[in-house]
């Protein structure tokens, strides 16, 4: 098994390096000009200022030349300059992956502790009307798009009723604890201010229920078709036929099938979420990865857009790996070598 | 004589399909079990042998109808409630299923899933008791290095290896009554007469009535006292053993027969032409004229009933032996 791991890591920069190369050579083919970022329109006839510019930026290199700089200081972990903040975009990144993992881990226990009841007890009283009720709330979680149940919930509950405060991670002028996880609600919890813990907490709920919702959608209706398979199989039949009550049937044999499937969906849908919860980061203005994606693209900052390309990819392969690994856990008919 | 372990009366299986048409899978079913004694049912798929004892036990699928009666030890179990018949099962009636791989759950270790078997019945039993329990069947059904087999998967055992934990999960609360639904088809020809012995030995060292499914006369010839031939969801003959064999009345166990092989038979196995009818579109009639080569034409138009012929009861208007008293 760690044999197996060290060689699915080894794996890991070779497989970036194939990403790195992939997303510098298509923002390269796109027809957008870098400069319109970073000549402002009433120089870009002086070409004094334009060659300049070009020569700072690297950009009046030969294509192979820039991509060899680019590689040569990606192994060095310098992701480049953001051509709009002017900071190393590893920075600007270090800076937003923490709210970005807090809001995408919040979403994903959400989403996962109530997919899972949801489709326990829909297969568990399914053809009932509790099991209709379950499934319409997770059919509208998964299909209704975030940025209309996002607005709608936030009009609800934080300008109709206050329940949960407005957009952002903290309250105005509030100062974040100091840094430890970069999870507002960790750290603050770490450095005993249970205020402050609430407060983050509670910007937190609302985008990360938004989200969670959308996720508990998929999970559920897993769980439910897994469960159902499950109980229609012969290891199910066995366990009645030794006396076990439905219930037991349900989560002591059906259940630990299901996880086997689950697994694969929940490690798919964290990585997916890092680089995809820009509409629920947008709406809730929660500065995370998504917005700053956002943001990259529409400048056409491509050391940005090459930066966030590279995070998702790593969140990508680890949650691949971490799924394995608990694949394998999970079912004992698969042995990694 | 003693008052029978199971008595089947008139058992019927109704089921209704998607489109709503009904259709019986089980037309009346009379059997019974003596302590300590093996029945045989014997028949093609879908003449109904398994479903008649999934349907007492309350294991078949909702939306079918279960009518008749289906006595154990005297007391009825057909609309027996769910949290009653719950106790009698895996405790006192234990069953043994076709194939021991799908019939184990794959995430689950094999000697956790039997001592939950234990422990469904028992709960002042400790896991670690069970388990040492477990270690004890395993003993007794011959599998060998038992304490480190229990920790194993399903699918880590051989298919002779795990039917062997399958009947002694069926046995881990000492039951009066065994169900064994083709406990061997799934096996290799050498493992099932391995399994065979086992059966035999336990059902006389721990004097169980055993009732074996098949499809396989050879199975039960063995092992059988008595025998019950099923065809199109009713008994087409039973009797004791040696009746169904040397003094076969209905030609459809004679057709069984012929396609048995035999090692000094040679020469080459006879086949019942045609197919079982499924339950939607059973012929009128007696369900097997269309496969019989003695049918005229009452067989076309009424079903025959159990009648006494030869050593044993048959169900034929012309059965191969005369009709007389015996059964």
């Amino acid at each position: 098994m760690l044999a197996y791991i060290l060689r699915r890591l080894i794996m890991i920069p070779f497989l970036l390096l194939g990403v790195a190369s992939v997303s510098f050579l298509l923002s390269q083919m796109t027809k957008g000009d870098p400069l319109a970022a970073l000549v402002p329109e009433r120089m870009m006839s002086n070409p004094d200022i334009v060659n300049a510019v070009k020569a700072q930026w690297g950009l009046d290199q030969p294509l192979p030349v820039r991509y060899v700089i680019y590689l040569g200081n990606l192994v060095q972990g310098d992701l480049g300059t953001s051509f709009s903040t002017r900071r190393p975009v590893a920075t600007d990144i270090a800076e937003r992956l923490p709210a970005t993992l807090e809001l995408v881990v919040a979403a994903m226990i959400i989403g996962t502790v109530m997919g899972l009841a949801l489709g326990l007890l829909s297969a568990r009283f399914r053809g009932t009307l509790f099991d209709s009720v379950a499934r319409i709330f997770a059919l509208i979680g998964s299909s209704l798009p975030i940025f209309w149940s996002g607005l709608i919930l936030l009009y609800l509950f934080s300008v109709r009723i206050s329940f949960v405060p407005g957009t952002g991670r903290l309250p105005p002028r509030v100062t974040a604890p100091p840094d430890v996880t970069g999870f507002y609600t960790v750290d603050a919890l770490i450095a005993g201010n249970i205020p402050l813990f609430l407060q983050a907490l509670s910007h937190l709920a609302l985008p990360a229920f938004v989200l969670g919702w959308a996720v508990t959608g998929v999970i559920t209706r897993l769980v439910r078709s897994s469960l159902i398979e499950g109980l229609s199989l012969d290891y199910a039949r066995t366990a009645r036929a030794k006396g076990a009550p439905e219930r037991t049937v349900l989560v002591k044999h059906a259940l630990p099938n299901a996880m086997i499937p689950l697994l694969t969906i929940l490690g798919f849908t964290f990585a997916y979420l890092i680089t995809g919860a820009v509409l629920t980061e947008a709406i809730f203005s929660w500065p995370g990865i998504g917005s700053y994606a956002v943001r990259a693209a529409a400048s056409l900052d491509y050391p940005a857009i090459g930066g966030v390309t590279i995070v998702g990819s790593v969140a990508f392969l680890l949650a691949n790996l971490l799924t394995d690994i608990a694949y394998a856990w999970a079912n004992p008919r698969i042995k990694v070598h | 004589m003693t008052a029978p372990l199971l008595d089947l009366r008139d058992l019927r299986i109704e089921f209704q399909n998607a489109d709503g048409v009904r259709a019986e899978a089980l037309r009346g079913v009379d059997l019974s079990v003596n302590p300590g004694e093996v029945l045989g049912i014997v028949g093609e798929s879908g003449s109904g042998k398994s479903i008649a004892m999934m349907a007492f036990l309350q294991l078949l699928p909702k939306g079918a109808r279960v009518t008749g009666s289906a006595k154990f030890r005297g007391e009825e179990l057909i609309g027996m409630a769910p949290a009653r018949i719950r106790r009698i099962r895996g405790k006192a009636i234990g069953c043994i299923f076709q194939d021991p791989l799908s019939a184990f759950n794959p995430v689950l270790r094999i000697g956790d899933q039997i001592a939950e078997a234990i422990r469904l019945h028992d709960r002042t039993v400790s896991r670690r008791a069970a388990l040492k329990e477990a270690v004890d069947l395993f003993e007794m059904v011959a599998i060998p290095q038992p304490e480190r087999r229990v920790h194993q998967y399903p699918h880590e055992f051989s298919g002779g290896m795990r039917q062997r934990a399958m009947i002694a999960m069926a046995l881990a609360n000492r039951p009066e009554l065994v169900i064994a639904d083709e406990p061997t088809t799934a096996l290799d020809v050498t493992v099932q007469a391995q399994i065979l012995d086992l059966l035999a030995d336990l059902r006389r060292d721990l004097g169980i009535g055993l009732v074996m499914i098949t499809h396989d006369l050879g199975v039960v010839a063995g092992i059988a006292d008595r025998i019950a031939v099923m065809y199109g969801g009713r008994i087409v003959e039973r009797g004791p053993t040696d009746a169904i064999f040397y003094d076969t009345a209905h030609p459809y166990t004679a057709g069984l027969i012929g396609a048995v092989p035999t090692i000094d038979g040679g020469g080459q196995l006879r086949q019942i032409d045609g197919t079982p009818p499924s339950i939607f579109g059973r012929p009128p009639g007696c369900s097997f004229h269309p496969r019989c080569p003695r049918a005229a034409a009452p067989c076309r138009t009424d079903d025959p009933d159990l009648r006494p012929a030869g050593g044993s009861r048959c169900a034929c208007h012309f059965p191969l032996v005369p009709a007389g008293a015996a059964g």
